[in-house]
């Protein structure tokens, strides 16, 4: 049983003597008998008898040096007596000082909203300047390679085609099927009340070539590959194999991350490709299943109002957001200064911020388009 | 006539803004000795090093290798002084994707005059070299600790640079290996004339094997110390350096000097 005893005698020169164990369970309790004995008693001096403490933890040695603090204040001595070895080792063990020091470092404050409204906004622009700079050298060293093919690692682009590509095809391949059955659905749901079942096939077609093939390719890209080129990166950061290369006098942008950007600006057009067909694909079952149209009907209304400039001009689209978004995740991944959290923000980072910037990238296109033709 | 200092440290600062640790860094190290930068925790050694080798810049100060300011040198020049270094980080700093002998050959790749063949010979050389004959197609997941360290001490050495720099080369490791990186520290310094420069905390390792030491301190922000291992040892004057050095095991559990 985890208790202590306390019995007391005189007045004025008050007795104290403490018995049992004093420990982490008990210790507020005593503090607490303590005070009220001084508040009640209003003693002059008290003499703390503790030969029969048989038991002292360091919460127990903790609140005795606090009693002798705090009866500083009501201006009477408190002693202890007949401390026992093994107490006097555990109350030798406190540094008093560290009681009271003050932190070396403010507790956090919560800034107030108008402050971190600034400070966000200071940090995405230095970041934006960041990305905009390696943006800059990646395009540079691209340019290089393509007059330079030797410099390349040739062996690192087929393996990142494989991964961001042909590892991607069954997941591209069923989510734009199913975004063209899902539109071609939802808008002869509205297009039925006219009879004009027949234009499924044109919307469908238009939607999925221009602007969705693109769009969905990149985001499943950059959740997929983007986030891998991050991690590894970043990984490499993190067990200094980054400058592991560069003290062997390689240039990690160009032996880590051009491989990378490369197989992206082959794969993802491919990919883009395919994606317009499954999408287009999609429409049909839902117009030859669904609407009765037949087969070649629908095909031949989805292909006349496209033009082969909006198939080029998509493909173009798919190259730009290739280099966004293995650019960025490799960005991300050289960022990393830390551990494994690091690593995971920069991998979140990495996907986010390609699927931003494609967005971005896709308006300015379509204002572009719309005036070139 | 050649110079006798290999590398030359003047007035270096290390660190930026409100986060200096080292200023006015000076000292020399001479051709083929060991030489140890040693301290405590925190007081700056590893990025001393990383100073030292390139990776962090700065125009407070120079490093001369070879006659060279690396601080102030292009990129082309730092690229071809860099042929003439090594380092081992200290995980041996692999690339996880490659197997031994692949890592091995990466600075023999930035070369473009030294046909395959002769090329797997020298990395079969320098495995063999560091006792890892035969490992040639392991992926670094597959090694222990000091079999990591030794991989990358073979990948330094392919070059047979003038000098090798080293990150804590026993860290993490158990006695007996660390004896053995330290032979084999010794053995290419004696049998090749290769300049070390070691950032260690180990004492073993400076007692046996070190020639020349410095010692740094966080507080002092510099050298507190420098001469021969058993120079700092005997040093009373300076209780920091003397506890480092003479810390024993007094037999009840307490360590003192």
């Amino acid at each position: 049983m985890e208790e202590y005893a306390l019995s007391v005698k005189g007045d004025g020169d008050v007795k104290i003597a403490l018995a049992g164990r004093l420990v982490i369970g008990n210790v507020a309790r005593f503090m607490e008998e303590m005070e009220r004995l001084f508040r009640d008693r209003r003693p002059t001096s008290v003499t703390c008898e503790l030969a029969d403490l048989v038991y002292l933890d360091s919460a127990g040695a903790l609140a005795l040096l606090r009693l002798q603090d705090s009866v500083k204040k009501h201006d009477f001595p408190l002693i202890y007596e007949n401390m026992s070895r093994e107490a006097r080792e555990i109350m030798d063990l406190i540094d008093r000082d560290a009681l009271v020091r003050p932190p070396l470092h403010d507790e956090t404050t919560d800034h107030s909203f108008t402050v971190r409204v600034g400070e966000t906004a200071f940090n995405f622009y230095h970041d934006l300047i960041d990305v905009l700079t390696f943006l800059g050298e990646l395009l540079m060293a691209v340019a290089y390679c393509i007059f330079h093919p030797g410099a390349v690692r040739w062996r690192d682009v087929l393996f990142y085609m494989k991964k961001a590509g042909a590892e991607a095809l069954p997941i591209v391949g069923l989510i734009s099927l199913l975004i063209g059955l899902i539109m071609a659905f939802m808008s002869s749901l509205q297009l039925k009340q006219f009879g004009a079942n027949i234009f499924v096939a044109s919307l469908v077609g238009i939607a999925i070539v221009k602007e969705l093939g693109p769009i969905m390719t990149a985001i499943i890209v950059s959740g997929r590959s983007g986030s891998a080129f991050a991690a590894e990166i970043a990984t490499m950061m993190v067990n200094e194999e980054v400058d592991a290369l560069a003290t062997m006098g390689f240039d990690p942008l160009r032996f880590l991350a051009i491989p990378k950007v490369l197989a992206a600006i082959i794969v993802v057009p491919v990919l883009t490709l395919y994606s317009m067909l499954f999408g287009i694909l999609g429409g049909l079952l839902v117009g030859v299943i669904g609407l009765d149209l037949t087969f070649y009907t629908y095909l031949q209304e989805t292909f006349k109002p496209i033009e082969l400039f909006d198939v080029a001009s998509s493909l173009v689209k798919s190259v730009v957001f290739a280099v966004l978004i293995a650019g960025i995740g490799c960005q991300r991944g050289f960022q990393v200064r830390g551990g494994a959290e690091a690593v995971g923000e920069a991998t979140t980072s990495a996907v986010v911020a390609a699927i931003f910037l494609v967005i971005v990238a896709d308006s300015a296109f379509a204002i572009v388009l719309q005036y070139i033709r | 006539m050649e110079d006798q200092n290999i590398i030359s440290v003047e007035n270096l600062v290390a660190g930026y803004g409100d986060n200096i640790i080292l200023t006015g860094v000076n000292f020399q190290i001479r051709r083929g000795e060991i030489f140890i930068i040693l301290g405590g925790s925190g007081c700056g050694k590893s990025t001393l090093l990383k100073y030292m080798i390139g990776l962090y810049r700065t125009t407070r100060g120079r490093v001369m290798i070879n006659g060279a300011d690396i601080m102030s040198v292009d990129d082309k020049k730092m690229k071809s002084l860099r042929l003439g270094f090594g380092v081992l980080f200290q995980s041996g700093a692999l690339i996880g994707s490659m197997t031994l002998a692949e890592n091995v050959a990466l600075p023999l790749s930035r070369r473009r005059d030294i046909p395959e063949e002769l090329r797997n010979l020298i990395v079969r050389m320098k495995l063999g070299m560091v006792d890892l004959a035969g490992y040639d197609n392991h992926y670094p997941a597959e090694l222990s600790g000091g079999m990591k360290k030794r991989a990358g001490l073979a990948r330094a050495m392919v070059l047979d640079p003038t000098i090798l720099f080293f990150d804590e080369p026993t860290a993490g490791l158990d006695p007996v290996t660390s004896t053995e990186i330290y032979n084999l520290i010794r053995r290419i310094n004696v049998d090749l004339g290769t300049t070390m420069v070691i950032v260690t905390h180990d004492l073993d390792l400076i007692m046996s094997i070190g020639q020349r030491a410095i010692m740094l301190d966080r507080a002092a922000q510099g050298i507190i110390a420098e001469g021969t291992p058993r120079m700092l040892k005997e040093n009373r004057d300076n209780p920091g350096v003397f506890n480092f050095f003479n810390r024993e095991n007094q037999g009840d559990g307490h360590y003192g000097a």
